[in-house]
Parts: structure tokens; sequence; C-alpha cells
């Protein structure tokens, strides 16, 4: 009895086309939210912060930004790595600029830079789709990873190439720089990824949101019945590179302090966040969540297991870990592409009338 | 008939058509070499149910496509509304009030029914993306309002139960009424119809007219449809186009199309004595 719909019914139009339509669901999503805000912050350390949470919350915003352009609109994207980056280093550009804006505001510029650079290189995806869109998107990756190396001005012709944030505060408390505590990382990024969640979720119910899976799931039929497709992949992949700016910028300033580009956002990283989308759910709000957590916490769980009780070397066990990866992907393509956010849908359904199916 | 005249006729079953809503002049269409529609011209008059006929590969889903603005014609004319309409996208000509069916179910599998049906009403949705975003004011009153608009088709097509359910676990006849449903959630002046009711049963045929029959009458829309079952061409129509090889072969009331030496010809052949 711990999933309930029977019962549940709606009185108007505004009722059942709300956030978290079944009660239920709503009560549990408040529970999470209201622990994640009031308690978690109360004891959160720095091993749990950079282990776990802050990774966790960052990779979340930048999952949601890849479904949104992936999932919902059907477009294949490897250049998340890159985008990312374009994140990073305008939010340092402009932190080292203007010192004394607040920082959120510069993150959200950063983000609103890198979709500027995601429209530039969506254009392709009028002419191109499928894989050659993939490609061409490999191709922003690269590119965008060699400029930043090669351009001196990225990275204010500071002698090692790398980028460091500066200390920067909000009402107070450092997030960025050394002296920043685990609560106020945490907070931080859990503010700015309750908020984008929340949009993303807003955008995806409605008109927009329906716009894009109409061109994801038939692309012809979609323009026919009055869908521009310009205007909607255009802005699919302005309000994708939009969250995965906001994503690298806080990778960046937050998470890492200090970031050498290739390393921190190669192509790696472009196919850690499609991996995320896909074990989680193309498609789903959830799903982004569910996916960024569960290759977050895997390795971290690994380590703890292989390597703490198993007394493993560290080397083999994060080869063991590679392989479990791969070859849950392979088995979630297969068996189940819709990722884990439909495996839990399926759940629902049959507990929607359990224990009596019949 | 009076086909001449330029506010319409009566029909046999005591219905007004008006005026010449949409109007074909001298249509050619080419792909390559190959000349899928030779000047064809014809028009469709408010109110009126209007079936192309033909053989296989006649060209019919072609010229469907040329009025829907799938594809442009090389020679000839479009009049829509009075109006002479210039080359356009076809989500331009979506938002002049043509919405169409497709003869392969086009629905959008990973969405549900509700939502299959509410993106029918995207040309009729204002709100920007920030509000959207937001969910507030406009954005919202605009989702409740036209979703009552979207239940009162759902209620006219019967299909309240699978409201909520992926279109893509329906079985075949129920598509192709969701997408009946999405191009009627459009409220369109003129509603495009291939192939209705291929691959249907008797009893989903049946039903099927009656909808469209419905459809016509209750929301005066007008209706051009692409059908292979005589029967109901026959049955369902005001006026009727034949085509064959990309020609016009004939074009009145069924009664004169049934009796045209030359559609008799192009359907069941003739002997060459």
């Amino acid at each position: 009895m711990f999933y309930r719909e029977a019962g549940d019914f709606k009185t108007s139009y505004a009722d059942d086309s709300q956030t978290f339509p079944i009660r239920f669901d709503r009560l549990r999503y408040y529970a999470v939210i209201a622990v994640a805000f009031g308690v978690i912050p109360f004891f959160i350390n720095d091993y749990w912060a950079n282990a776990v949470f802050v990774p966790f919350l960052i990779y979340a915003i930048a999952a949601l930004g890849l479904n949104i352009l992936t999932g919902y609109c059907g477009q294949v994207s490897l250049g998340t790595g890159g985008f990312m980056a374009v994140g990073a280093y305008a939010v340092y550009k402009l932190m080292t600029a203007f010192p004394e804006v607040s920082i959120l505001i510069h993150v959200l510029l950063a983000g609103g830079i890198t979709a500027v650079v995601g429209v530039l290189f969506g254009l392709p995806s009028l002419r191109i789709k499928g894989f050659y869109l993939a490609v061409a998107t490999l191709a922003a990756q690269f590119f965008l990873v060699w400029l930043f190396n090669k351009v001196p001005w990225f990275y204010n012709y500071s002698a090692s190439g790398q980028i460091s944030a500066p200390e920067r505060t909000v009402l107070g408390h450092a997030v960025t720089g050394a002296s920043t505590t685990a609560p106020a990382k945490y907070l931080f990024c859990l503010i700015i990824l309750f908020a984008l969640a929340w949009l993303a979720r807003n955008l995806t119910r409605g008109t927009v949101g329906r716009k894009w899976m109409a061109i994801r799931d038939m692309d012809i039929a979609a323009e026919i019945i009055g869908v521009n497709p310009l205007t909607t992949k255009l802005s699919a992949f302005a309000i994708s590179s939009f969250y995965i700016g906001v994503a690298g910028a806080l990778f960046f300033s937050v998470y890492l302090g200090a970031v050498e580009v290739g390393e921190a956002f190669g192509i790696q990283k472009s196919f850690l966040i499609l991996f995320m989308i896909i074990i989680g759910g193309l498609g789903s709000i959830f799903g982004s969540f569910a996916g960024a957590a569960f290759l977050v916490l895997l390795p971290v769980l690994l380590k703890n297991i292989l390597v703490g009780h198993l007394g493993w070397a560290t080397d083999l066990a994060a080869h063991v870990e590679l392989m479990i990866v791969g070859a849950l992907i392979v088995i979630f393509l297969i068996a189940e592409p819709h990722g884990m956010a439909q495996l839990w849908r399926l759940a629902k359904e049959k507990l929607r009338l359990w224990p009596f199916p019949h | 008939m009076n086909q001449m005249n330029p506010d319409g006729y009566t029909t046999a079953d005591g219905r007004k058509i008006g005026p010449v809503l949409m109007e074909m002049k001298n249509i050619t269409l080419r792909f390559g070499g190959v000349k899928a529609i030779t000047d064809i011209s014809f028009d469709i008059r408010e109110g009126e149910i209007r079936a192309i006929i033909g053989p296989n590969g006649a060209g019919k889903s072609s010229m469907l496509n040329v009025i829907s603005g799938f594809y442009v014609p090389q020679e000839g004319e479009v009049w829509f509304k009075g109006h002479r309409r210039g080359p356009m996208r076809p989500y331009q000509v979506a938002r002049l009030g043509i919405a169409r069916t497709f003869q392969n179910i086009a629905l959008f599998d990973g969405m549900s029914v509700l939502d299959n049906i509410m993106t029918g009403r995207l040309t009729l949705m204002k709100s920007g993306l920030f509000s959207q975003a937001m969910w507030w004011g406009r954005a919202e009153r605009e989702e409740t309002g036209h979703r009552e608009k979207v239940e009162k088709i759902i209620d006219f097509l019967e299909i309240q139960s699978i409201r909520k359910t992926p279109v893509g676990r329906l079985p075949y006849g129920l598509k192709k009424r969701v997408e009946l449903a999405r191009a009627l959630a459009a409220e369109p002046r003129l509603l495009l119809l291939d192939e209705p009711m291929a691959g249907m049963n008797v009893e989903e045929k049946e039903d099927m007219c009656r909808f469209i029959l419905d459809v016509n009458d209750e929301f005066g829309t007008t209706i051009a449809l692409i059908e292979h079952d005589m029967g109901v061409v026959m049955d369902l129509s005001d006026r009727v186009v034949v085509m064959d090889y990309g020609k016009k072969i004939g074009d009145g009331t069924p009664e004169e199309v049934r009796n045209n030496p030359d559609v008799i010809n192009a359907y069941l052949g003739v002997s060459h004595d």
C-alpha cells in the first residue's frame, strides 16, 4: 500500500495538469524536497558534499539539459562536455572581469552565453538528423575544447593554462574558492537545481514540450500540423545548452575550483551525461535525476565495497566499474530503452491495482 | 447540378454548399522526369465533402500533399479563401486552417492521446516561452481553455477511456480515430483525410463514416478525402474528382462520375476491338 491512485479524483483541468498529479506522489516529493532543504544542510560534511551531493546536483542539471534536447526533442548531442566548458569559461571570464557582481548572476549569464553557442551549433540540426547530427555535435565538442586550450585570452594568459575560481560569496557565505563550507556549496547548487528542474517540468508539460516531442516522434507530421521545426529545434538547443552551461559553470566554480579543459570537459564527460539520461530515462525529468544519482553513486559505492571492504587494488576496482557501467548501458538499451524512469512507471502501473489485480 | 453558380448549390440531402473555398488551377507536379500530376484543376466548396479517387499511383496523395503544402507544384496556382497562396512551408499552411490525417498513421507514439490531440491546437496557442516556463497567468489559463476544447472533441469521437493511454499501445482503428481528433482539434476550415478507412473492418468503417458526416454537419468543416472503398465514397461525398496517371478524368456528383465512360475505363478496363 505504498502507492495509491484510486480515489484520487480531479475536478478541474488545472488540477489534472499540475506538477505532480497524483496525491501520493506529490506528498512524497514534498517530503524529499523538505529533507533536501531542511535536514541535509545541517549534517553534510566535506566528504559527502564533494563525493556525493555536489556532483550529483550538478550532473542532474546537465542531465536535465541533455534530456531536454535528446530525450524530449530527439536531437542527439555528443557536445555536452564542450558546452559545459563554454559555461565554465564564461563564468570564469565574468568572475574575473566583474568581481563586484553576484556569482549567481554570473552563473546564469554563463548559461545564457552557452545557450547562444548551443544555438549556433544546433543550426546543422535543421538539415541533418540522427547519427550525422551526433557527429556534427561531436565536432563542437572537439572544437570548443581546442579553442579554450589554444586561445590564451580565455584563461587570462595564466602560465599553467588552467582556470581557477576566485572566492565569491552569496549573502556573506563563500560559495566558490578554498574556504567554502560544505553546506554553502550544497545549498547553492541545490537552489539552482530546484529552480531549473521546476522550469523544465513546466516547459515539458506544456505547449513547448509538446512541440519538442512532436518533432522527436515524427518531424514531418509535426510540421504539417503546424510546428515550425526551425524555432522548435533551436529552442530545444538553446534551453538545453542553458542548463548545460549552468552545470558547467557550477562544475568549475563550485565543485572543482580549478580546471584544465581537456581533462574536466573532454569527450568522456559528454558520454557520461549521455549514459545518465539513457540509464535514467529519455524524455523524463525524474529519469535525469535517477541517472545522475546512479552514475555518481555507483563509483562511490563500488569503491567503498571493493576497495574498502574486500581490499581490492584501486586500479582493478576502477576497471570493474567501467565494465559494470558498460554492461548496464548495453542491458538498458536492449531491455528497457526508456531507462529507470520507465521501470518506475511500470512498477507504478502494477502497484495501481496491487494487491488485488483482478 | 449547377456547378457554375458562384454562390454554391444545394445537395441531394438538402445541405447548403457555399462558395469556393479552395481552388487548384492547372497544377503540375514533377519529381525529376516523372510527372505525378499533369495540369489538374478543380475546386473545393465551403461545407462540402469532396472525394478524390483513382487507381493506385494516380497521384491522389500527391495532390493532397500539394494542398497541405508538403509539395510545391512546378506549375499552377493554389487559391485558398480567395487569395493566391504563395510557396509556403507546411506549418504555415497549417496556420491558414488546413489540417490533415495521413495514409499511414502519423501520430506521436511517445505521447498520450490527450497530448497528441493537444498538439493539434498548437497553431491556436499564443503564450510565450517564459510564461510557460513559469506556468503562470496566461500559459496556465490557455492550457486549461484548450484542454476544455480538446475534451469536447474527445467526447465527440468517443475516446474518453483512452485519454491518458500512450498512443503506441492503441489498436489501429483507434489510432485512426485519434488522428482524426488531432486534425479536428485545430478547428480547420479544410480537413484533408488520406484514406481514413484504409485497413478497417466494416464496423470501424461505419463508425468512421458517421464521424466524418458528423464533423461536416456539426462543425461545418469542409472535407476533402481520398478513399478506395467505392461504396463509402459514393455514399459520403457531394462531388468526386477522378484521377488516373496524374490526369483528371472525371469530376462531378457521384452519379455523374459513376456513368462517366473514362472512369469506367480506368477502373474496369475496356476491350480494344
